[in-house]
């Protein structure tokens, strides 16, 4: 081993293995065109090459993988939805998050911590019983607690009654998770090198080429390329790309912001949420209290963080947890969202033939990397709808079949 | 804080308004078809750039137009309705509509 350090420390040239192979030029033609170099298309990529032989694929990030919102988000990982589609959906995911370290040999830090969605009102408590018996029907552990359970379970939260808006119970789903979001990127994008895929950070696609109903070509800033199915996964910028295929979608891009405090000593074990006071907070493994809110009032293009969100945010996280009042703020960003009308994600196929969508991610996207990453990898390797993605299908605006999340899908909405 | 200009109430803080989503023409409902009136009520254009919007300001519930830039966070105008909207929407019923439902 020392010498094994010494030898690496006195070569001249780099003896460690890079972790992305060097970016090569673009070819002329690739069988699959990923938009979009941030979880859900790296794993889709992975998924591809990985399982189903497709290696001819190349991956579009405008900056660098994973600098988009799979790094802006809060890490939550979970599966306790309101509907029986969502459920059977984010259910997969957990489970493939569950192995995900072993899957891609790299350490994404998956940590089960518990969740608690706390419910200030009678509504929230009923949503909570009612979400708790559609999860425990299909399978997942979620369970509806009260007061004298939350004191034994949270000790840190505040349960006076003496407060605006005091807590009656909650939705407990112990196996909510938080991992390390630039790990599960890296991860999957360090696998689908290795196993032939091309990934082109600083690659900007410009346009779209439809002839006939059908994707013939991918212009971007270092030239055009053909291919045989092209799918986007740029949340964020979802309407912005899907308009240079001629797509019309049913979202609107709205930011969503965050923050995290200075590091401390492991203090507080679960991610507490509650949806009337617009909050959710949790503490990574390095001690960064991780907090967000809702989604700004009105639609932007931007990143930009406010002192008005900090404030409101602060207001309730304080309500809830006063022990933190002396904590610093480290730093706080935002980042951009896709919020559909039912709060439940777009993807599958779009009146282009063989052009694929994957958006629609408002604030639920992080949690549903694995999954979408199989499922859409799947669609595109045999041309056929996986039946646990049907439900969230574009065309679902058409005639009316919309999946209700709102009451699950985040908070403040 | 942010602040916006409201046609009625003059500067007022950004708080102070509710974002009405984008000014698009609404079909006629009587004869329009399912799938146009579907895109009237969910598709958006959520243009990155300048933007035509409904805002509302709360506190005196009322309605106006805003013209903003979505990426540099600016509005560039704002102005009553009366401007894009000439006369009230017509409701009554159709005559070729009528006695068919």
């Amino acid at each position: 081993m020392p010498f094994g350090l010494i030898k690496y420390g006195l070569s001249s040239s780099y003896p460690g293995k890079r972790f992305l192979s060097a970016q090569p030029d673009l070819k002329s033609s690739y069988d699959v065109v990923i938009i979009g170099g941030g979880g859900h298309g790296l794993a889709t990529a992975y998924h591809l090459a990985r399982y189903h032989g497709i290696r001819n694929v190349a991956v579009f990030e405008k900056g660098y993988i994973g600098g988009g919102n799979t790094g802006r988000n809060t890490a939550i990982i979970r599966s306790n939805y309101l509907t029986p589609e969502g459920v059977a959906f984010y259910e997969e995911s957990v489970s493939l998050y569950r192995q995900l370290s072993n899957e891609l040999d790299y350490n994404i830090l998956y940590s089960e911590r518990g969740h608690f969605t706390l419910a200030h009102t009678d509504s929230a408590m009923r949503t909570s019983r009612w979400r708790a018996e559609v999860n425990k029907h299909l399978g997942v552990d979620s369970e509806l607690v009260y007061r004298d359970d939350l004191a034994r379970l949270i000790p840190q939260l505040n349960l006076s009654e003496d407060v605006r808006y005091p807590v009656l119970g909650a939705l407990y789903h112990p196996p909510g998770a938080i991992a390390r979001h630039d790990a599960v990127a890296w991860g999957y994008a360090g696998r689908a090198t290795e196993l032939g895929v091309e990934i082109h950070q600083g690659t900007t696609v410009t346009d779209i080429e439809v002839t006939d109903g059908r994707v013939t070509g991918v212009v971007t800033d270092r030239g055009t390329v053909a291919c045989g199915t092209a799918v986007q996964a740029v949340a964020g910028m979802s309407s912005e790309v899907a308009r240079l295929a001629g797509i019309k979608l049913p979202i609107r891009t709205i930011p969503l912001q965050a923050c995290v405090s200075q590091p401390m000593k492991p203090s507080l074990d679960p991610i507490i949420v509650s949806g009337s006071l617009h909050v959710y907070i949790s503490q990574s493994d390095r001690g960064e209290f991780v907090m967000g809110g809702s989604t700004d009032p009105y639609p932007r293009y931007q990143t930009t963080s406010s002192l008005d969100f900090i404030e409101g945010l602060m207001s309730h996280v304080l309500e809830l947890l006063p022990h933190l009042s002396e904590v610093q703020i480290l730093r706080q960003w935002a980042g951009m969202t896709d919020m559909t009308p039912d709060f439940a994600p777009v993807m599958g196929e779009t009146p282009v033939e063989n052009y694929y969508i994957d958006a629609g991610w408002g604030t639920w996207g992080f949690k549903a990397t694995p999954v979408c990453g199989k499922r859409m990898a799947e669609l595109l390797a045999t041309r056929r709808v996986p039946s646990l993605i049907a439900p969230f299908r574009l065309s679902r605006f058409e005639d009316f079949s919309l999946v209700g999340e709102k009451g699950a899908a985040s908070v403040g909405h | 804080m942010k602040q916006m200009q409201c046609p009625l109430n003059g500067w007022r803080n950004i708080q102070e308004f509710a974002h009405g989503g984008e000014v698009v023409d609404e079909p006629d409902p009587n004869r329009c078809t399912d799938a146009e009136w579907a895109e009237y009520i969910f598709m958006e254009d959520n243009k990155a750039g300048l933007v035509k919007e409904w805002w509302c300001h709360v506190a005196t519930a009322y309605w106006f137009i805003a013209e903003r830039d979505t990426v540099k966070d600016e509005i560039v105008r704002t102005y009553d309705p009366s401007e894009l909207f000439k006369e009230r929407r017509d409701y009554t019923r159709p005559e070729a509509l009528e006695g068919k439902s």
